[in-house]
């Protein structure tokens, strides 16, 4: 009777927790998955200063305020307990991403439009920065500890569901406001886009209900009755030398592998598969929306056996097969779509030519629309665009090529195949690390230690993932997979530190 | 095992000024290849954020070196026993 009652008990602590971690993160990815529309709203191109803000936006939120968050909320977490603390974040969130939906454009308001999209950004980074400490935290002191591991691996599985939840909201939204799928389109990126934002308000009340009626962390309030709790947790967790060896363990040979698999996995790829292999948009999507259906489970799964066999070697073998593995993944990725390895069928090609007229010129902007047909069912969408000048032989130097591809039924689910292992490695780094967070540090300064290295990890080595490896393929054109130099480098020397340095120990209690 | 540890804290101090060096010179000439703001604002971030986790990098190869990974606590609480031993 009393194992059904804690066992109860322990479902309820995971679903207020994950339900709330779950939202912010896709409060968090709908900003970031709409980047485009949102920037033609806010931050147009033509004005540098708005430009600028764009910029600020997409670095300060993921890489300066995550941290940053960490200290604060974390610091707020070990100081007045976990309950309110995320509960707190969960405000913050909600209402920035309610605002968000709310702002007039550009046009509308001028400046004030990108400053205010800008703060709220930032309020958002900060609220992501201080969650997820709390939940796993909150989730870890309710566990037993023979299946800490297990328990928390349900907050685990809330930041790739959250990416799956904003991306299956944006597909849906863009589709569903017209019968005609261009017009469905059109409207999406003039004010359907504010949908996925204001929706989030109805989740973040339900969550907040939620979360009201939980009570405090037993071992935090254990700590609070014996006037035990720490007076100074920035100080006790990063001015400790016992205690700082632990945050840049945990780093070095954790969170900062774990970060780069993670975003490689999941952001990379689908970049990756649109841009590089230039596959559709909703194809691109879809594809990332079956790897994780499929891959998810595995975060509980591979999380429930490091209850039993021990953290360090599942999260290390996650790297080790990214590391291994990562090349001739994505090389295949690029095979898939390369039309070089196809044959086309040239009885089915087809070409139009459309031509708008220059406002007060004699010259026309010319559209022409290539749609090739390949034997396996690929089809090809190049647009070229460019200006047909009345003088004779004058040519646009450098025309706009845009190439879109929709993939035969039998390569998508081929991508849909190496998608899915991305994720696996996902869940094999993902999976135990709450757990393993949780006990390398005591409880009366958990929540700031384990934060810090989390958000350095996931924020910055994870977030720029994307950027870098984009960045490389800029500096060594020729090479289409380079950027994978960047998550590779980092998770070896993350893998060999973590194999020399890690203790494959369970903490037997989290009770101090 | 341990001098595996402490030796590869060698490595590490080493690697921490390394890095920063390569962000710094891919930095510069990134800048200077596309002299615009968002560059500037691109590369600032990526040093000021870098730049005291490469310094976090040396501190832990030096804790390495020392032996301060020899033994590590068993157990989360062991390190409140610590607490009396700062920096």
């Amino acid at each position: 009777m009393n194992n059904n009652n804690e066992t109860k008990g322990i479902w309820k602590v995971i679903g207020a927790s994950s339900l709330g971690t779950l939202i912010e993160w896709y409060d968090f990815y709908i900003f970031g998955s709409l980047a485009v529309v949102i920037a033609n709203q806010f931050f147009p191109k033509t004005n540098p200063t708005a430009a600028l803000l764009s910029t600020l936006a997409t670095f300060a939120a993921g890489f300066i305020v995550r941290p940053f968050g960490a200290l604060v909320f974390g610091r707020l977490g070990d100081l007045v307990g976990r309950k309110y603390t995320f509960l707190l974040t969960l405000v913050l969130m909600g209402g920035s991403t309610f605002a968000i939906g709310c702002i007039p454009s550009y046009e509308s308001i001028g400046f004030l439009a990108p400053i205010l999209v800008l703060i709220l950004r930032l309020i958002q980074g900060l609220a992501l920065g201080g969650e997820y400490g709390g939940a796993a935290t909150y989730v870890a002191e309710h566990s037993p500890a023979h299946r800490r591991g297990f328990f928390t691996s349900w907050i685990q599985t809330t930041a790739t569901l959250g990416l799956f939840i904003s991306l299956g909201v944006i597909l849906l939204t863009r589709h569903f406001l017209d019968v005609d799928p261009a017009k469905s389109i059109a409207k999406f990126n003039d004010w359907g886009w504010r949908i996925p934002f204001l929706i989030s308000i109805l989740l973040v009340v339900v969550s907040i209900y939620i979360r009201l009626k939980m009570a405090e962390s037993p071992l935090y309030e254990k700590l609070k009755s014996e006037g035990k709790t720490s007076v100074n947790p920035l100080k006790e967790s990063f001015g400790n030398k016992a205690n700082l060896k632990m945050v840049l363990l945990a780093l070095f040979g954790a969170t900062m592998g774990q970060g780069v698999v993670w975003y490689t996995g999941q952001f990379y790829a689908q970049s990756f598969i649109e841009n590089v292999c230039k596959v559709e948009f909703d194809q691109s999507r879809t594809i990332l929306i079956w790897g994780i259906l499929f891959a998810t489970p595995f975060f509980v799964i591979f999380a429930s056996l490091s209850d039993k066999i021990g953290r360090k070697w599942i999260m290390l073998s996650g790297m080790f097969l990214a590391v291994i593995s990562y090349n001739y993944l994505f090389t295949n990725l690029y095979q898939i779509a390369d039309v070089k390895t196809k044959t086309e069928v040239l009885a089915k090609k087809e070409i139009k030519t459309n031509l708008t007229a220059i406002a007060n010129s004699t010259d026309f902007i010319r559209k022409t629309i290539t749609k090739t047909t390949f034997t396996d069912g690929m089809t090809m969408l190049q647009t070229q665009t460019d200006t047909a000048y009345a003088i004779p032989g004058k040519a646009t130097i450098k025309p706009l090529i845009a190439i879109s591809k929709t993939l035969a039924s039998n390569d998508y689910w081929k991508m849909v195949g190496i998608v899915f292992l991305l994720i696996l490695y996902v869940t094999l780094v993902y999976g135990p690390i709450a757990a393993f967070l949780v006990e390398l540090f005591p409880t009366k300064i958990r929540y700031t230690s384990m934060s810090l290295p989390y958000h350095i990890g996931n924020g910055v080595f994870g977030g720029l993932t994307p950027f870098i490896a984009t960045l490389l393929t800029t500096i060594y054109t020729d090479n289409k997979i380079v950027g994978l130099m960047y998550p590779i480098i980092i998770a070896t020397i993350c893998m060999i530190i973590g194999a020399i340095y890690i203790s494959n120990k369970i903490d037997p209690a989290v009770d101090r | 095992m341990n001098a595996i540890k402490r030796y590869a804290g060698l490595i590490w101090i080493i690697l921490g000024p390394l890095g920063i060096h390569y962000l710094l010179q891919t930095a510069s000439a990134e800048i200077a290849k596309k002299p615009g703001i968002d560059t500037q604002i691109q590369w600032g971030v990526f040093i000021t954020v870098f730049y005291p986790i490469a310094i976090g990098f040396i501190l832990f190869g030096l804790y390495a070196l020392e032996g301060n990974y020899d033994q590590l606590p068993a157990a989360s609480s062991e390190i409140d026993d610590y607490q009396a031993k700062p920096l």
